[in-house]
């Protein structure tokens, strides 16, 4: 399998060809490689490819993966439809 | 790491890459930018986006028509591989009061003079631009088809490598942690990762920047604000402007790659606090379902904050610090650091190697606020 085949991250297409070239760049944190490629900012929010980029950056720097600091997680845990936020608002000044 | 710089500039945001590159590209040497964290840690990579020319002072008209040019170029400027996605949907003004209709039409006045191509549009008329817009409670509006908004990480990138391979250095996760000042002279920067002495030295930290110009006995009068922001799932291009609203306190844009971008201002409160609140989701909820109904059925997929750095105008502080020879501020951009950066970075690289500025900035100089001449603008969030 080709690395410019082998997807990272599935929400925003991501190779690991892609990954392997910004680590080469020299931006090594996963914030930053988050950043640039989108890695991990899709629809999953990283759920999986958080560690497929773990364990690919620990690979390229040469790193264990317990020394990488990982992505923020951020709110909300799973995405949610503006209705259903709204909905909740709604029943509140209904009850 | 170095241990002498021509100018060492604090603070690895959009304004210090900025400088960063307009110095070593006019041909400074020994360029020093340090960023405390990650590159794009900072408010720069937290921020909304914006890009606008529709301003209420002679002096914004002219910084945004000026930032809004080097955008537009910016890919070539800095000979980027990649596009830092610079779109020009325009922004749409919302009034919703008869002040705001009067103050509208008196900035576009403005606007027309200094050659920026804005116009007043009647609700019906906005519907020509955003077809699904809920036109209720506005009164009219105020279009200038050359706003719009870019990636405020790619155009970091972007800068960073153009300011490296002019030979500047960009040092991550080192911070400034004092500044040796004698006689009245900066003579270096002590950072966690060893001493850099140089004599000029750059403020451009952000809503940092008070406690970064403490460390040389300089006041920079700047207060952190928490803003926080929301993006949803992306989905097919269908809002091309950037919709604001002052008195609804609301700014709501469609990235090129689909996802809505979202904010609103909160009542003034100093904090360097990042957290995310539940409280923000439900108001911006029903602020951005009002104006686009149709966003009710698209997902939210992240939340973050980022601080503003405030200054007591709300305006710029650039040129030299008054306390120390050799410091110079480029901060208290008070919400609009990314969309100025471009010039931010081209005025100040002017100013500090003593040559003429393209613009003129020294009414943006620190010294205002003592002598009592705030910058009156009407048209901030």
């Amino acid at each position: 399998m080709t690395k410019s085949k082998t997807i990272i991250c599935r929400c925003e297409d991501v190779t690991l060809e892609e990954i392997e070239a910004v680590i080469k760049k020299g931006y090594t944190s996963m914030e930053e490689i988050k950043r640039i490629t989108r890695c991990g900012m899709g629809q999953c929010q990283g759920r999986t490819c958080r560690s497929l980029l773990l364990a690919e950056l620990a690979k390229a720097t040469n790193t264990p993966p317990s020394e990488i600091k990982v992505t923020t997680y951020r709110p909300p845990v799973k995405n949610v439809k503006m209705s259903v936020i709204l909905g909740g608002m709604e029943d509140e000044e209904n009850s | 790491m170095k241990k002498t710089a021509e100018a060492v500039i604090i603070g690895g945001g959009i304004s210090g890459l900025s400088i960063a590159y307009n110095l070593a590209s006019r041909g400074m040497r020994d360029v020093v930018v340090l960023e405390k964290n990650y590159l794009f840690s900072g408010s720069t990579g937290r921020c909304g986006a914006g890009v606008r020319q529709q301003w209420g002072t002679e002096m914004n008209c002219a910084l945004g028509k000026a930032t809004c040019e080097i955008f537009e170029n910016l890919n070539e400027m800095l000979d980027f591989e990649d596009d830092i996605e610079f779109k020009q949907g325009g922004y749409l003004m919302m009034a919703v009061t008869e002040k705001e209709v009067e103050l509208f039409k008196k900035n576009v006045e403005l606007q027309h003079k200094m050659g920026i191509p804005s116009v007043m549009l009647t609700p019906q008329e906005a519907l020509d631009i955003v077809p699904e817009l809920n036109i209720e409670g506005i009164l009219a509006c105020a279009f200038c088809n050359k706003d719009g908004h870019a990636n405020p990480f790619k155009t970091m990138q972007a800068y960073a490598e153009a300011a490296k391979r002019h030979g500047a250095q960009i040092y991550t996760y080192t911070e400034a942690t004092g500044i040796d000042v004698e006689q009245g002279r900066v003579k270096g920067v002590e950072t966690n990762r060893g001493y850099i002495s140089t004599e000029k030295v750059v403020i451009a930290a952000g809503a940092w920047s008070r406690h970064v110009g403490k460390l040389a006995g300089c006041d920079v009068p700047v207060r952190p604000e928490r803003h926080q922001i929301l993006v949803t799932e992306p989905v097919n291009p269908i809002l091309e402007p950037m919709l604001m609203s002052f008195a609804g306190n609301i700014y709501l844009q469609q990235e090129p790659g689909g996802e809505f971008i979202m904010g609103y201002g909160p009542a003034p409160h100093e904090t360097f606090n990042l957290s995310s609140t539940w409280d923000f989701v439900e108001t911006m909820c029903k602020k951005a379902t009002h104006y686009l109904p149709y966003l009710k059925n698209i997902r939210i997929v992240r939340q973050w904050a980022g601080l503003y750095e405030m200054s007591p105008d709300a305006q710029p502080i650039l040129g030299r610090a008054e306390e120390v020879e050799g410091i110079y501020l480029a901060t208290g951009f008070s919400g609009h650091g990314f969309m100025f950066g471009p010039i931010t970075g081209q005025l100040m690289a002017e100013y500090i190697m003593g040559l003429p500025t393209t613009l003129p900035i020294d009414k943006l100089d620190v010294g205002r606020f003592k002598r009592g001449e705030l910058i009156s603008e009407p048209s901030v969030v």
